[in-house]
């Protein structure tokens, strides 16, 4: 799909300017090829140039809670956990909960109280958050390297070590964007100046 | 061009006459021991010895020892440092000194490779490099960066040692770049953006929502910090200044830019840096540091000479604009007084605060309070603590208390 679009891409490119939206028209997935190849210099200042539909695609990483962009894969639990035990458990230990870093695992019912523990599983609102951030970040000591099976697998463990996924569960995109976190509804606007 | 050759000329018989001099002045002015050197004694009279080389980048004498403090180890995945507010004069942090805090290490970027993409609901999405986004037209303005977990120790116990750690969270530079509005302008942001996405080339996955109503106010894309560039720890070569806004938000490392019509939640858009209140709810998109002044000096860790004549100065800033006033009490509160505001007073900068005090030997608490110009006022941390609970940790921007003892030592305290 890429590599076509790529191709098309090429295609209008050396195509005349007045012929593009005739190629906008036959094809809906010449949006995109429009957006890469269209632009060029800033208009008043004469530099810069478009991005490459692979410039952009190595970059574009970040997740949104609708999943805009999420990758086909998918990972279960199990395999989570033999990731999460050999590349994250010496930060995080190997039950998630060591305070070294940062507490992955528990703190439900805490926020409320005078020390609260806010974790993955007590405090994250979207578990789109997690998975992005698994993807840019994760292992410590080679950032972003995870593959798409990789990041859904560790993300199905730690979900599930917050009770929020069954044991045998399989994360993909569809199974992902349902998750409800419990602490979605924990929000509210910034209340300052509050004194 | 031919000044340019009798200068020329000029250094070259200099070099001739350094050597010849350096020669007779001995090792000590070899380069590479002159500090070490220096750092130990000086001349009783210094008109008496031939002076030192010059050199091409510049540093500091050897008797000055300010530096950063660091909380936890300085090779440590998470890491701040704090600013020595107690050693610096006027608003401007020097570049070297100025706070840091980094969650995956600092990056070593090749501006020649660095480059900024702009793109998503944009009708011309670009990519810059370096001398490209140096061409465009530029804007210099003197901001503050504070962090929001800036004294967010001091909320329940007074533990810091001195005001480095309790509000070395905050430095103020000179920053030179680009208006981010000229940049949206050029690519042609879609009436449906209401947000953009800004990321870092860093390790550490610092990717932050913005609305774009700030962005197209005065957000800016530095690459100048106090005249040069921005060092390393604050963003090589490329970062965002987002005025009065928390510190994380100015995305350092800068290298993407994504217009969007929703914020996109990451990591440290919220569940990162939890502020969380007394009915255990978070807030979302936290941003603005409201107005706060400290003093620096005197304050803890230092000792007043003996009783007489002492010059108050602090530091007061706001998220939301200009300090209007600041006001400074020598009796723990009971009575306050203006303290002249040091010119230039600028919006979301540093503004230095003086106040002459005449100390009479007896115990007693200093403090400072601030206005803004919102008619804010900086509150008591026991007002912020009654509506914010015994969880309080972030934005702490409560007024400071410093106690003067009888032998003129100065502590932390909670007034």
């Amino acid at each position: 799909m890429l590599s076509m679009t790529t191709v098309l891409c090429r295609q209008r490119r050396a195509a005349p300017p007045n012929r593009a939206s005739s190629g906008l028209a036959l094809l809906g997935i010449m949006s995109i090829a429009l957006e890469v190849f269209a632009a060029g210099e800033l208009p008043t200042y004469g530099v810069g140039r478009a991005p490459t539909q692979a410039e952009i695609a190595a970059w574009d990483l970040t997740i949104p809670p609708d999943g805009e962009g999420l990758p086909a894969g998918s990972g279960n639990v199990a395999d989570g956990k033999t990731i999460f035990l050999e590349r994250c458990a010496s930060c995080h230990g190997d039950d998630g909960k060591d305070p070294k870093y940062y507490v992955l695992v528990g703190g439900r019912g805490t926020l409320a109280t005078a020390k609260p523990v806010p974790t993955v599983g007590s405090f994250w609102q979207y578990a789109t958050t997690l998975w992005s951030y698994i993807r840019r970040t994760k292992p410590l000591d080679e950032p972003g390297t995870f593959d798409s099976n990789q990041v859904y697998a560790v993300t199905a463990y730690l979900l599930h070590m917050n009770d929020i996924i069954a044991e045998d569960e399989v994360l993909d995109a569809e199974r992902l964007l349902k998750i409800e976190m419990p602490n979605r509804d924990g929000y509210v606007p910034d209340p300052r100046p509050d004194a | 061009m031919s000044s340019s050759d009798d200068s020329s000329n000029d250094t070259s018989a200099d070099r001739r006459r350094f050597l010849k001099q350096g020669t007779m002045l001995g090792a000590a002015l070899a380069a590479g021991q002159l500090s070490s050197a220096r750092a130990q004694t000086a001349p009783v009279d210094p008109s008496k010895i031939l002076g030192n080389p010059v050199r091409p980048y510049g540093e500091r004498s050897p008797f000055e020892k300010a530096v950063r403090i660091h909380k936890g180890k300085t090779d440590e995945v998470a890491v701040g440092g704090w600013t020595p507010l107690q050693d610096l004069h006027g608003i401007i942090t020097p570049s070297a000194l100025h706070y840091e805090v980094h969650r995956g290490g600092v990056p070593d970027i090749d501006p020649a490779k660095h480059r900024l993409l702009i793109h998503g609901l944009v009708d011309r999405p670009v990519v810059l490099d370096m001398d490209e986004i140096r061409r465009l037209p530029s804007v210099s303005r003197i901001h503050f960066l504070e962090c929001q977990g800036n004294t967010f120790m001091e909320f329940h116990k007074p533990v810091s040692k001195n005001v480095q750690v309790s509000h070395g969270w905050t430095s103020c530079s000179e920053w030179t770049g680009v208006p981010l509005s000229v940049l949206l302008r050029e690519v042609g942001v879609q009436s449906a953006a209401t947000w953009l996405v800004a990321e870092g080339a860093d390790a550490s996955g610092n990717e932050r929502s913005i609305p774009m109503e700030k962005a197209m106010d005065d957000v800016l894309v530095a690459y100048g910090q106090n005249g040069e560039a921005p060092r390393p720890e604050n963003g090589y070569p490329l970062r965002l200044i987002v005025p009065g806004w928390t510190g994380n938000i100015n995305v350092k490392w800068l290298r993407r830019i994504k217009v969007v019509d929703r914020p996109y939640q990451t990591r440290m858009d919220g569940t990162g840096q939890p502020a969380i209140g007394p009915d255990g709810k978070a807030w979302q998109h936290s941003s603005v540091m409201e107005a706060k002044s400290v003093i620096t000096s005197p304050s803890a860790g230092q000792r007043l000479a003996g009783p007489g004549y002492v010059e108050i100065r602090g530091l007061a800033w706001s998220g939301r604009g200009v300090v209007r006033r600041v006001e400074v009490s020598t009796d723990g509160g009971e009575s306050w007084a203006d303290a002249v505001l040091q010119e230039p007073v600028l919006p979301y900068a540093h503004t230095r605060f003086r106040h002459e005090w005449q100390w009479g030997g007896r115990e007693t608490v200093l403090q400072s309070r601030c206005t803004d110009e919102t008619g804010y006022v900086q509150p008591r941390r026991v007002d912020l603590l009654a509506v914010r609970g015994p969880a309080a940790r972030w934005f702490n921007n409560s007024i400071q208390s410093w106690k003067v003892a009888k032998d003129g030592v100065v502590h932390n305290v909670h007034a």
